[in-house]
């Protein structure tokens, strides 16, 4: 940074009288923990962004201040104090090692499970890495690739620097600041996150996901996502790793805003992966997400599917807006927990347009002491003739310490309407394991092979690269929940 | 084989079996029978080591080794197949990739890499043709919406593709009809050997028209209290049992 900036900032701080003690030490790259306005002045300050977008971080921190944090979902939290929280953070540098001898044995037992290959382990893990994967090089020839068919996906930041109209116009075009307490928090202080930009007409030619599985192991902790899919334009992308992700930082609250306009398609799927706490409970994230996408134009479709086996606390409601007429969307779920885990997740579809479709499969699966539930809405307006909803919701249980929980809300407003919701609950049976153990299957192996066969129709909406690890990495959460 | 001396067993603190011995040699097909409730059923899942069961004293030796002291996984891969009574159904996991994991394991335990994919295949069309099942019953998941003369079928399937040394049959003709008895009885025929041996555990006679036993036991009361020929199944058909257990 040079010279005179970092005057100018020192100067702009330090002439403001402070509430909560701030102080910035602008010779590290991390600011002082709390947060008032000056924090995000610097914060927007540091990533030298346009006018525009201290505005829209300060009015989000105003509103911010004025709402209260939900205590509606099924969740045991104890309190956040958010003045606790460093709220810019330059990414950063992992502790470099030598090789993977110096890494802590039980993540690479997990590499090993999940079957990630040993290049890829060592990058995971922070051990320098040398030609065989160059992740700078293999951004740029994926790069390049996209940028001959007019695809932009880079940086939220980058984005904001290079196609600042673009975020413009679409930033809170979905998910308002004004939603929800933390959408309203990372709207005010978000650090980094990823931007896609789908043009007219144009099929995205791979997932967006072979990148992601290097680099995602690095996303910040308040991570703002957007994508814009144009007219007759497709993407399918992939957020997260199967990979163990371990993170310091234990509050999230990331928000993904997708924009699907007339006749195109966004695939969006996610693996979480989040530490989960130890077995006793103790530290894990805490996971507060806000992901919505609009189907604005007609004939537009959104699809989610998503692996939620990480995290302490998962607050997480992907929803969708069916806005354009024969518009649809499909939600495919699968939350597993185990130990002392809480999931309070589902979904939302919003139907405002005419003949719009929506498909909801949710398969929750609770081991442990853990506690998971599931809670979606679906909402027909008023003028939403002839829409459809079928919402199908399964509960697995292993032993008898955990809870399943189903909270479905339909608010209807239109007779032409079909909605249709079941519901089921099982347990893993203890007949079932007997008779994969009499074929020469260890309880281990049945129960993970019973848990993939429950999950199968979810698993099949995974992009393929990665349903054989999502598989492998439902089996390891499961580690110990029997026997 | 197998050499059963003084087994006492019980579920719920209730004892069912009550000092059986029962000796099976390779080549040989024992059937047992007897009357609801004697013991047979615990008999089967005794021995494949079904953990509701708690075996209270007694030993077992299978191939010379303490097969008391191994897990339910270990004693499938040492070659005991249990053809269920009642088979489970596991939705969404297909029958090819049950059936291959299965086997993958029972080699892996003999210090053996997974067949190859196109091996696999050739193996699963074989024993198809010799114990007659459909291809679609393969196709799907295990055991799910198979009606009961599929589902017995499919056990013989199973045992046909993982090849025991001792496979137990529990009541495997209950609910089959006069065809599907028929094949469930050839597959076995057709496996027949003489390095292996099948215990059938049966409620009537009419399976053993079709599988011809070396020797016919009686279970009553949690003990053998006969065992013959193959006669012996035709004169309890007659008889009834009472006259063994009164």
């Amino acid at each position: 940074m040079a010279k005179e900036e970092q005057d100018r900032i020192l100067e702009e701080v330090t002439s403001k009288e402070y509430e909560y003690g701030f102080v910035s030490d602008i010779d590290s790259d991390t600011i002082e923990k709390g947060l008032n306005e000056d924090v995000i002045r610097l914060i927007s300050e540091k990533k030298n962004e346009p006018a525009f977008m201290l505005e829209y971080r300060l009015k989000a921190f105003r509103h911010w201040q004025k709402m209260e944090m939900p205590d509606w979902a099924y969740l045991d939290i104890p309190p956040i104090d958010f003045q606790e929280i460093s709220y810019y953070a330059a990414p950063k540098k992992k502790p470099q090692l030598n090789s993977l001898d110096e890494v802590d044995p039980e993540l690479l037992e997990t590499f090993n499970k999940l079957g990630i290959p040993l290049e890829e382990q060592k990058v995971l893990s922070g051990v320098a890495v040398d030609a065989v994967i160059d992740s700078v090089s293999v951004k740029t020839t994926f790069k390049e690739e996209l940028a001959k068919k007019g695809i932009i996906f880079c940086s939220f930041s980058e984005a904001v620097q290079d196609h600042p109209d673009l975020v413009k116009k679409y930033l809170g075009s979905v998910v308002p600041y004004t939603d929800n307490y933390f959408a309203a928090l990372n709207a005010a202080v978000f650090s980094d996150g990823s931007f896609c930009y789908i043009p007219k007409g144009v099929r995205c030619p791979m997932e967006l996901s072979t990148y992601f599985r290097i680099n995602a192991a690095n996303t910040g902790q308040f991570e703002r996502t957007l994508i814009v899919a144009d007219e007759g334009g497709y993407v399918s992308y992939l957020e997260g790793c199967t990979a163990p992700q371990r993170d310091e930082n234990q509050l999230h609250a990331a928000v993904v805003e997708i924009v699907v306009k007339k006749d195109a398609e966004v695939k969006y799927s996610t693996v979480q992966n989040w530490f989960p706490g130890d077995k006793q409970g103790k530290g894990g994230i805490y996971n507060f997400v806000t992901k919505r996408g609009i189907c604005k134009g007609d004939h537009s479709k959104l699809t989610w599917a998503q692996i939620e086996t990480g995290s302490a606390v998962t607050w997480k409601y992907p929803s969708t807006i069916l806005k354009g007429d024969y518009s649809s969307s499909e939600f495919y779920s699968v939350a597993l927990t185990n130990h002392h885990q809480q999931a309070d997740t589902g979904t939302k579809m919003i139907h405002l347009g005419k003949n719009t479709r929506s498909l909801i499969v949710s398969k929750g699966i609770s081991a442990g002491k853990s506690q998971n539930s599931y809670r979606g809405l679906v909402k027909v307006a008023k003028n939403a003739e002839n829409a459809r909803n079928f919402s199908q919701c399964d509960s697995l249980l292993m032993g008898d310490k955990c809870g399943a929980h189903t909270f479905p809300y339909l608010e209807i407003s239109n007779n032409s309407a079909k909605v249709e919701h079941e519901a089921t609950t099982s347990k893993i049976g203890e007949d079932q394991i007997f008779y994969c153990n009499q074929r020469g299957m260890d309880t281990e192996k049945a129960v993970g092979l019973i848990v993939n066969g429950y999950v199968k129709e979810v698993i099949n909406k995974m992009p393929m690269e990665f349903a054989v690890e999502a598989q492998k990495l439902l089996a390891i959460s499961l580690e110990g929940s029997v026997g | 084989m197998i050499k059963i001396t003084d087994l006492h067993a019980e579920i719920d603190g209730k004892e069912i079996l009550k000092g059986l011995s029962l000796e099976v040699k390779a080549g040989e097909v024992h059937a047992i029978m007897g009357p609801n409730g004697a013991g047979k059923s615990t008999l089967a899942n005794v021995l494949s080591g079904n953990e509701a069961y708690e075996v209270t004293k007694g030993e077992v030796l299978f191939e010379g080794k303490d097969l008391l002291d191994l897990s339910v996984e270990d004693r499938a891969k040492e070659g005991l197949f249990l053809g269920f009574q009642y088979p489970v159904e596991i939705p969404g996991v297909s029958m090819i990739n049950f059936l291959k994991i299965a086997h993958a394991e029972h080699r892996k335990y003999r210090g053996l890499e997974p067949l190859s994919a196109s091996e696999f295949l050739k193996l699963l069309k074989e024993k198809k043709a010799l114990v007659e099942i459909d291809s679609k019953l393969t196709n799907r998941s295990v055991n799910e919406g198979f009606s009961g003369g599929e589902k017995k079928k499919n056990e013989i399937f199973q045992m046909a593709m993982l090849d025991p040394k001792l496979a137990i049959l529990d009541e495997t003709d209950s609910g089959l009809d006069i065809d599907a008895l028929r094949i469930v009885a050839g597959g076995v025929n057709k496996l027949r050997r003489k390095d292996n041996a099948t215990i059938i555990i049966t409620h009537y006679q009419r399976l053993l028209e079709h599988i011809v036993p070396d020797f016919v036991h009686v279970l009553a009361d949690g003990k053998i209290v006969k065992s013959g020929p193959k006669e012996l199944a035709l004169e309890l058909e007659e008889k009834g049992y009472d006259w063994l257990t009164r």
